[in-house]
């Protein structure tokens, strides 16, 4: 069985449908990369696998793990394992960097019935991982995500997920608003997190991000729709022809 | 939308947990203010002349003023003849020991979580506790005594030691300092009076516990602390209030006096009832609370937690008078469903290089009205004097509101000045990424207006501090992790 089923998923906000049935598969291991125009569905798709109840499911099911996670509140979700890199992090001003993480690492450990780290055991836990994504040490005393540039950010976020070392990973846009030596170094923290456990779905728009984190497969969305799927050749394909050179065989009317 | 968009809401709208009324005689006076009952309450607290002039003094004061309205809050006239002025639990005579105390009281105090018992001297803790107006039972006193320190209800130090409460008395808040005080002068019932001999450091956190329990009753509490040259003392007091449909006025005020390189932190936990979610009924918190440093290096720090009452009015100031000195104030105020808050801190620069820091935080949920009101004033003779004012609010939901009123004054040129103010919302946002972090609703909640609150809970003593969030938890989301 899979690790994500998901299967004829409809949602929508407000009477807006957005997605109009998803099936999608994904196995422990495997790197999906999700493209699409903007208004597609990428980030919807993203926000709904992670409990935003902004968007209301009409349709179809999603089991992780075997369960209906659907059924699940965002925080169960995380706990069980799911983490999004989030396209805007928000900012928690007043809470720090290490406390926050500290605080999300032992609910996680709490619900899998793992003993409690303590400061001292979460601090060298963490200064291993922020090797890992080349970051200052400063940042972990700083307030989450308050005043940091766009590139701290979304390191910060593969930063989290490092900690947290998650079954899924959902990216939502992480190349947004990165230069090429943060989208490298994030690239590079990504690719360390893979492994054999863990499945990885990275939502772009571009196909840069792909040359730098290779997925195993690439499906295009377009109108709450898989269109297409293929291995990664299907992304360079892309950036050749564009999506829009898609429209003609699927109707894709809007970009 | 709907169930996360709820959750704030569903947070803010925990119930009053300790709106409990305690059955016990009282022994009351009929309703209504005039020179007799004034000469009723002296009478009954055994009073010397002196006090019964200087109450006397203050109504006839109080007679010709009228009642401040340049505050930010609203509210029906107060028909201060409603009122009942004095109201104390019936026992024969004062209790000697805590044995004598009426045991509903004591249980009334185990509800409150006070530790009033031996026991609880591990705790370090000495707690005198005011119930409506006479002070019930004061602790750890004998502890206190071999050290000097005096810790008793006000009425005992007007019986035991006249001389230090005609000296000091009235000497920062006068009788005519502003209408409310000026009725507390007149009418205060009791309080606790502190007093901290030359070069001693308090050995313990010295705590009074304020609770109203009678109906229609004013509660008019006075507090005094005098620390002498070179003494310390931190000082914590607590209020809460049964439940009722009809709102009560609580007028207290409190006077701190630091001499030469003396210390006083005051720290206080407000959670007087703030009425129902309809805004119906809650204290009327009308405070002044002032403390003067009058000697050289001496230093007042006050802290406060406010998150009951119906309507909060209340600055507590520094006056900074001897050379060196330093005044602080630090606050968290939190209004929510109808509550009104206008609160703040006057800082008047007199003496050279006095300083100030005000580090305001405000909280408004539901409907609440939070105003943040201060003032710093730096005199001509204040030179190199340096002032730090930073005042912050943070809203959760869109009916509520936030104002700041900074009033800066400054008369010599050698002063330093500074004020930030910054304003945010706890958004659905920021409560999503931290459940999609494997937060719950409520941790996310408590956690961000923790972060909010942090530098005031650090000026807070340790165990009060855990209480101070406890607090903010049961009046914003129900639990803290």
């Amino acid at each position: 069985m899979a690790l994500l089923e998901i299967r004829n998923l409809h949602a929508k906000i407000g009477d807006r449908e957005i997605l109009r049935g998803i099936d999608l598969s994904v196995n422990a291991g495997e790197v999906h990369a999700i493209m699409g125009p903007n208004g597609s569905g990428k980030s919807t798709l993203a926000q709904v696998l992670s409990g935003r109840d902004l968007y209301q499911v009409t349709e179809g099911e999603v089991l992780y793990d075997g369960k209906n996670l659907l059924e699940l509140s965002p925080e169960d979700r995380a706990r069980e394992g799911i983490f999004m890199a989030f396209q805007y992090p928000v900012e928690i001003p007043g809470v720090s960097n290490l406390y926050f993480l500290k605080a999300s690492l032992n609910a996680i450990r709490k619900h899998r019935e793992l003993p409690e780290l303590d400061a001292m055991d979460f601090i060298s836990f963490v200064e291993d991982r922020m090797k890992l994504m080349d970051m200052d040490e400063s940042l972990l005393n700083r307030a989450v995500n308050a005043g940091f540039s766009g590139g701290e950010k979304k390191r910060n976020e593969i930063f989290q997920m490092a900690v947290l070392e998650p079954k899924l990973a959902v990216l939502d846009e992480t190349d947004s608003g990165l230069d090429i030596d943060a989208l490298k170094t994030v690239a590079n923290g990504v690719n360390a997190l893979r492994g054999p456990e863990r499945a990885m779905i990275v939502v772009t728009h571009y196909q840069r991000l792909l040359n730098y984190i290779v997925p195993d497969f690439v499906h295009v969305l377009a109108e709450g729709r898989i269109i297409k799927s293929g291995d990664k050749s299907l992304a360079l394909e892309l950036e050749e022809s564009g999506y829009i050179g898609l429209e003609e065989t699927e109707a894709l009317d809007r970009v | 939308m709907s169930s996360q968009s709820n959750t704030i809401e569903t947070l803010a709208n925990q119930e009053y947990k300790w709106g409990f009324v305690t059955d016990i005689g009282a022994d009351s006076v009929a309703p209504g203010l005039n020179e007799d009952v004034i000469r009723l309450i002296s009478a009954k607290k055994q009073e010397p002349e002196f006090m019964l002039e200087w109450r006397l003094k203050a109504y006839r004061q109080w007679l010709t003023m009228t009642e401040p309205t340049w505050a930010n809050v609203h509210y029906p006239p107060i028909d201060y003849n409603s009122i009942v002025y004095y109201s104390a639990p019936k026992t024969k005579e004062g209790p000697k020991s805590l044995d004598e105390v009426d045991p509903e009281l004591l249980k009334t105090y185990e509800k409150l979580g006070i530790p009033l018992r031996e026991q609880e001297l591990l705790a370090g803790v000495a707690v005198d506790a005011v119930f409506d107006s006479v002070s019930v039972a004061t602790t750890f006193k004998a502890k206190l005594a071999e050290v000097g320190v005096i810790f008793c209800s006000f009425s005992e130090a007007v019986r035991e030691h006249p001389d230090l409460v005609r000296k000091y008395l009235g000497t920062v808040v006068p009788a005519s300092d502003n209408f409310f005080a000026a009725l507390n002068a007149a009418v205060f019932s009791d309080g606790s009076f502190c007093y901290v001999p030359k070069g001693v450091r308090c050995p313990m956190e010295l705590s009074t516990y304020f609770r109203i329990n009678a109906q229609n009753t004013g509660q008019f509490e006075r507090t005094l602390i005098v620390a002498d040259e070179g003494a310390s003392v931190s000082y914590l007091e607590g209020c809460t209030a049964p439940m009722r449909d009809e709102n009560q006025l609580h007028a207290a005020v409190v006077e701190l006096v630091a001499l030469d390189n003396a210390t006083i932190k005051y720290s206080t936990v407000q959670n007087w009832y703030p009425g129902d979610k309809e805004g119906k009924g809650g204290i009327y918190n009308f405070v002044t609370k002032r403390g003067k440093c009058q000697g050289v290096n001496s230093k007042i720090s006050w802290t406060q937690v406010e998150t009951g009452s119906a309507i909060t009015w209340k600055y507590p100031g520094c006056l900074l008078i001897g050379d060196n000195s330093v005044g602080e104030f630090y606050s968290v105020a939190l209004t929510n469903n109808y509550q009104q808050a206008d609160t703040g801190t006057k800082m008047i620069h007199i003496g050279k290089n006095t300083r100030s820091t005000i580090v305001s935080k405000g909280i408004s949920a539901g409907r609440g009205q939070n105003t943040y009101r201060g003032m710093v004033k730096i005199l001509k003779g204040a030179v190199g004097a340096r002032n730090y004012s930073q005042c912050d609010s943070l809203l959760l939901g869109d009916k509520c509101g936030a104002h700041t009123f900074p009033y800066l004054e400054v008369k010599n040129t050698s002063s330093q000045v500074e004020h930030e103010a910054s304003t945010s919302k706890i958004g659905e946002d920021q409560i999503f990424y931290c459940r999609q972090r494997g937060l719950s609703s409520e941790d996310a909640v408590s956690m961000i207006v923790h972060g909010f609150c942090k530098e005031v809970f650090r000026e807070l003593p340790m165990e009060f501090a855990v209480e101070a969030q406890k607090l903010l938890g049961v009046s914003l989301e129900g639990s803290v992790g």
